[in-house]
C-alpha cells in the first residue's frame, strides 16, 4: 500500500520538474522544487534530494546547502499535528515564552523535535502575523490566540482526544 | 445581481477567523434564507480590517455600518432589524468620534480611524480581494491605462520623483531615484521585484495589505516595469503567509484574463508578466542582494554593494526592488499626481506610513497615519493606551533592527530622521507597546537572539559578534552579568554596527545599544543587585505566598512540578527548589496572596 502511495508522490514530483524544466533559467526553481518535496513528504528526505539532484542536475551539495539554509524546511520526518509557536516580538511581550514552556513540559519534547507517539512536533515560528491576538500558537494552520498556560494544555488534550477516537 | 440590495463585508483576517467569523458567516446565511431575503444580500470575505480586538468585523453597505464583535446570535437581529427594517443595530455599531478618510466614507465614524489616513490601505476591507471587479469599480487599473495611454516612462519616473515617496521597506532611499539608475541602464532584459518577505517578527503590514488588496499592488508593479523597461516582475513572498498567495495567485490570473498582463497589455505595445516565488523562512531574504540570491535558487546570502541592482541584479540583469507598501503607493501617485502626495508629511517624509500596532495596547491591528504624526497619537490616540491599568514603558520600533524609546520620546514625530535621530528606525512598521511588565534587558536579548539566529554567517562581524553579544546578554538575565559588560555590549555593537556587510548585521546591535542608552539602570540593576524590577528574569525572582492565603488550594492544583504544599484552608508554601518559575501560581491565584520577589 505505502509502496502506491510513494510511486504517486514520486510521479507527482517528477511531473512538476518536468513543468519547471520547460522554463527559463529552470535551475532558480530549486527552492520551489523542495516546497513541493516538503508539501508532498512533509519533510525532506535524503533519498528523494538525491532524486532531486540527478534530475535537475544540480550537486547534492548545494541542494543541501540551500535546504539547511531555510528554517521552512523540516530536515526529519514529522509528527501529525504540528504546533508552532509564535515567538514574534508582540507574543513574547504577552508573555509566549511561558507559554512555550508548558508546552514543552507537557509534550516532554524540545523545539524541532516530535513526540514518542508521533502525534506532535514542536516548532518556533517567527511571526504568524497575529499579533492582534497574542500569544499565539498554530496547530495544523489552525490558528489559537490569547492563550495562556491552562488553555494551552486544554488544546493539547483535545488533540489527544481526536487521535483516540480515530483509533477506537 | 441588479436586486442585490445589501452587500455585507465580512473581515476575514486571521484574528476575525480566530473570532469565529467563518461561523458567522454561515448563520447569516441560513438567517437570510429563513427571512426569504438571500438574494437581495450578498456577502463577501474582506482582507484584515485592522481592528483585530474587535473581532469579528461585519460591514453593511450602503450606509458604511461597521458592526463589531458580532456573534452568531447577533444575526437574526441585524438581519430584521438593519436588512429588512432597514435600522441598524444600535448596540453592535462600532461608533466614535469623527473620521478623516479621502477615498472612502465607508469607514464611519470610528476613533480608530480618527487619526488614520488609508492610502495604501485605502481599499482593504473594502473590496472583495478576490474579485477583480470590485477592484476595477474603485477606479482600478485607471493608473496603468494612464500611463500606458497618456505618459511616457520618463514621465512616470518624473512623477515617483515628484511625490517625495521613500522606500517603506526600512531604509527610506528615494523611491523615484531607484527608479531612474535602473530606468537609465541600457539592458537585453530588466526586472522588477516586489519584496514581501515580511520578516519582522512583529509585523503584518504586507501579509494584510496583499490580502486585502492585491491587485493594487500588482497595479503598481505593471507601472513599475513600464517606467524602468522591464518585461518581467516577480513577486518574493514568504511561504509562511498561504491566504495572501493564494489572493495574490488568482489575482494574477484575473489581471491576465482582463488584458492588464501578458503581451500587447491594454491593446499597446508593453508586454509584461508577474511571477510568484516563495521565500522559506530566511530574515537575510529581506536584504536586497540576498533576496536576488534566494530567487536565482541559492541560498540567500547578501553580496558586497556597488554593484546595485539598479545595475547587476537578478541573473545579473538591471533589477528595481520595492517593497510592497511602497509599490501600493504608486498608483495612487499616478492618479492624484506625485505633487499631493508630497503635500502630506513632513519636510524629509512624504505621504503616510503603515504601522503594525502590537503589544501592551488596548487597539491591536493595523494603522495608517501620515507622516509627522506622533507616537503619541498612535500609542493613546489610536491605541488606546495601556491595559489593565500599567504604566507604559517604551516602544519598539522597526523590529530587530530598531530601538526601544522611552516616555520622553513619545512627542517624536514619525518620519526617517526623526526616528532615528532619537535612536531607533522607521523600519517596515513594526510598532509594539511595552509597560512596565516587560524587562528590556530580556527584550534585548530576545532580539539579538533572533538576529543571531538568522545571521547567515557569511560575514564575521555579524556572525561572531552577535553570537558573544548573545551570550553576555544571556548571562545578565541569568543573573551573572559581570562589571563591565555593559561597556563591553557598547564596544561590540558599535564594532558590528560599522564592519557588517549587510544591513541586518548593521542594525543588530540596535536594540541593544538603545535600551542601554535608555534603559541603563535597569542593566545596571541586572548585574549589581541581581535585580529584575519588571520581574520577568525568572533567574532573578523567586515566588513567596503570603499572609494572604486562605490555603483554597488552586495553586498546588495548577503546579506543574508539585513545588507547591500545604493543607486545605492553611498558608501554603512555595518550595524554591523545586520551582521552575512558571509563574501559573501567581496568574491563577485569586487573593494576590503570591508575591514575586
Amino acid at each position: 500500500m505505502t509502496q502506491i502511495v510513494n510511486e504517486d508522490k514520486k510521479n507527482e514530483l517528477y511531473a512538476f520538474m518536468d513543468e519547471v524544466s520547460q522554463e527559463r533559467r529552470s535551475n532558480s526553481y530549486l527552492i520551489a522544487v523542495l516546497h513541493k518535496v516538503q508539501q508532498l513528504y512533509g519533510y525532506l528526505p535524503q533519498e528523494v534530494m538525491d532524486q532531486v539532484a540527478e534530475k535537475m542536475e544540480i550537486p547534492t551539495s548545494h541542494i543541501w546547502g540551500v535546504a539547511t539554509f531555510y528554517h521552512y524546511f523540516n530536515l526529519k520526518p514529522i509528527g501529525k499535528n504540528i504546533v508552532s509557536v509564535c515567538m514574534g516580538t508582540a507574543c513574547y511581550v504577552k508573555g509566549a515564552d511561558k507559554m512555550l514552556l508548558t508546552l514543552k513540559k507537557e509534550l516532554g519534547i524540545e523545539i524541532g523535535e516530535t513526540t514518542e507517539d508521533k502525534l506532535f512536533t514542536l516548532q518556533e515560528a517567527r511571526c504568524l502575523g497575529a499579533c492582534g491576538i497574542a500569544p499565539v500558537m498554530m496547530i495544523n494552520g489552525k490558528i489559537y490566540g490569547e492563550l495562556d498556560s491552562k488553555k494551552t494544555v486544554d488544546i493539547i488534550n483535545q488533540y489527544r482526544k481526536a487521535a483516540q477516537t480515530d483509533i477506537e | 445581481m441588479e436586486d442585490v440590495q445589501y452587500k455585507m463585508m465580512l473581515c476575514d483576517g486571521v484574528s476575525c477567523i480566530h473570532n469565529q467569523s467563518k461561523e458567522l458567516q454561515s448563520a447569516i446565511e441560513s438567517e437570510l434564507d429563513k427571512s426569504g431575503i438571500r438574494d437581495a444580500v450578498s456577502i463577501h470575505l474582506s482582507g484584515c480590517l485592522g481592528m483585530c480586538n474587535k473581532g469579528p468585523i461585519l460591514i453593511v453597505n450602503p450606509g458604511y455600518t461597521i458592526y463589531g464583535g458580532v456573534g452568531s446570535e447577533d444575526v437574526p437581529e441585524i438581519v430584521q432589524s438593519h436588512l429588512v427594517e432597514g435600522k441598524p443595530v444600535a448596540r453592535l455599531v462600532i461608533e466614535e468620534d469623527h473620521l478623516y478618510n479621502r477615498f472612502f466614507r465607508i469607514f464611519g465614524d470610528v476613533d480608530f480611524f480618527g487619526k488614520q489616513m488609508r492610502i495604501t490601505l485605502r481599499n482593504c476591507g473594502v473590496i472583495d480581494p478576490e474579485n477583480i471587479d470590485d477592484y476595477l469599480s474603485v477606479r482600478g487599473y485607471e493608473a496603468l491605462a494612464k500611463v500606458l495611454c497618456d505618459m511616457t516612462p520618463e514621465q512616470v519616473v518624473a512623477e515617483v520623483k515628484k511625490s517625495g515617496l521613500r522606500g517603506r521597506g526600512g531604509a527610506g532611499f528615494p523611491t523615484g531615484l531607484k527608479w531612474g539608475f535602473t530606468a537609465a541602464q541600457k539592458a537585453d532584459e530588466k526586472y522588477v521585484i516586489c519584496n514581501a518577505d515580511e520578516g519582522d517578527p512583529g509585523a503584518f503590514m504586507d501579509r494584510s495589505a496583499i490580502e486585502g488588496d492585491p491587485h493594487t499592488v500588482i497595479e503598481g508593479i505593471i507601472i513599475g516595469g513600464y517606467a524602468v523597461g522591464a518585461t518581467k516582475g516577480i513577486v518574493y513572498i514568504r511561504a509562511e503567509y498561504p491566504l495572501a498567495i493564494k489572493r495574490l495567485e488568482k489575482a494574477i490570473e484575473d489581471a491576465r484574463e482582463h488584458g492588464f498582463l501578458g503581451k500587447d497589455i491594454l491593446g499597446t505595445d508593453f508586454s509584461f508578466d508577474v511571477e510568484i516565488r516563495l521565500g522559506a523562512g530566511a530574515f537575510v531574504c529581506g536584504e536586497e542582494t540576498a533576496l536576488i540570491h534566494s530567487i536565482e535558487g541559492a541560498r540567500g546570502m547578501p553580496r558586497p554593494r556597488p554593484p546595485y541592482p539598479s545595475v547587476s541584479g537578478l541573473f545579473g540583469k538591471p533589477t528595481l526592488i520595492n517593497n510592497v507598501e511602497t509599490w501600493a503607493n504608486i498608483p495612487v501617485i499616478i492618479l492624484d499626481g506625485g505633487e499631493w502626495l508630497s503635500s502630506i508629511g513632513t519636510e524629509t517624509s512624504k505621504g503616510t506610513k503603515v504601522f503594525a500596532l502590537a503589544g501592551k495596547v488596548h487597539n491591536t491591528g493595523l494603522v495608517e497615519v501620515p507622516m509627522g504624526t506622533t507616537l503619541r497619537e498612535i500609542v493613546y490616540d489610536i491605541g488606546g493606551g495601556i491595559p489593565n491599568g500599567k504604566k507604559f514603558k517604551a516602544v519598539q520600533t522597526g523590529g530587530p533592527s530598531g530601538g526601544c524609546l522611552p516616555e520622553e520620546y513619545l512627542d517624536t514625530q514619525i518620519d526617517y530622521e526623526s526616528l532615528a535621530k532619537a535612536g531607533s528606525i522607521m523600519g517596515s512598521g513594526g510598532m509594539i507597546v511595552i509597560d512596565e511588565e516587560s524587562c528590556m534587558v530580556s527584550l534585548a536579548r530576545f532580539f539579538i537572539e533572533f538576529t543571531q539566529d538568522e545571521s547567515c554567517g557569511k560575514c564575521t562581524p555579524c556572525r561572531e559578534g552577535t553570537k558573544r553579544m548573545l551570550e553576555i546578554l544571556t548571562r545578565i538575565v541569568e543573573g551573572k552579568g559581570k562589571a563591565g559588560d555593559i561597556e563591553k555590549l557598547e564596544r561590540l555593537g558599535s564594532m558590528i554596527k560599522k564592519s557588517s556587510l549587510c544591513g541586518l548585521g548593521q542594525s543588530a546591535p540596535n536594540p541593544v545599544l538603545s535600551t542601554i542608552k535608555n534603559f541603563r539602570e535597569e542593566y545596571e540593576e541586572h548585574i549589581e543587585q541581581k535585580k529584575c524590577r519588571a520581574g520577568q528574569c525568572v533567574a532573578l525572582l523567586s515566588y513567596v505566598v503570603n499572609d494572604e492565603c486562605v490555603g483554597c488550594g488552586a495553586c498546588k492544583r495548577i503546579c506543574p512540578t508539585g513545588a507547591i504544599e500545604g493543607t486545605r484552608k492553611e498558608k501554603h508554601l512555595i518550595l524554591d527548589e523545586k520551582c521552575i518559575r512558571c509563574g501559573q501560581c501567581y496568574d491563577v491565584c485569586k487573593f494576590e496572596a503570591i508575591n514575586k520577589v
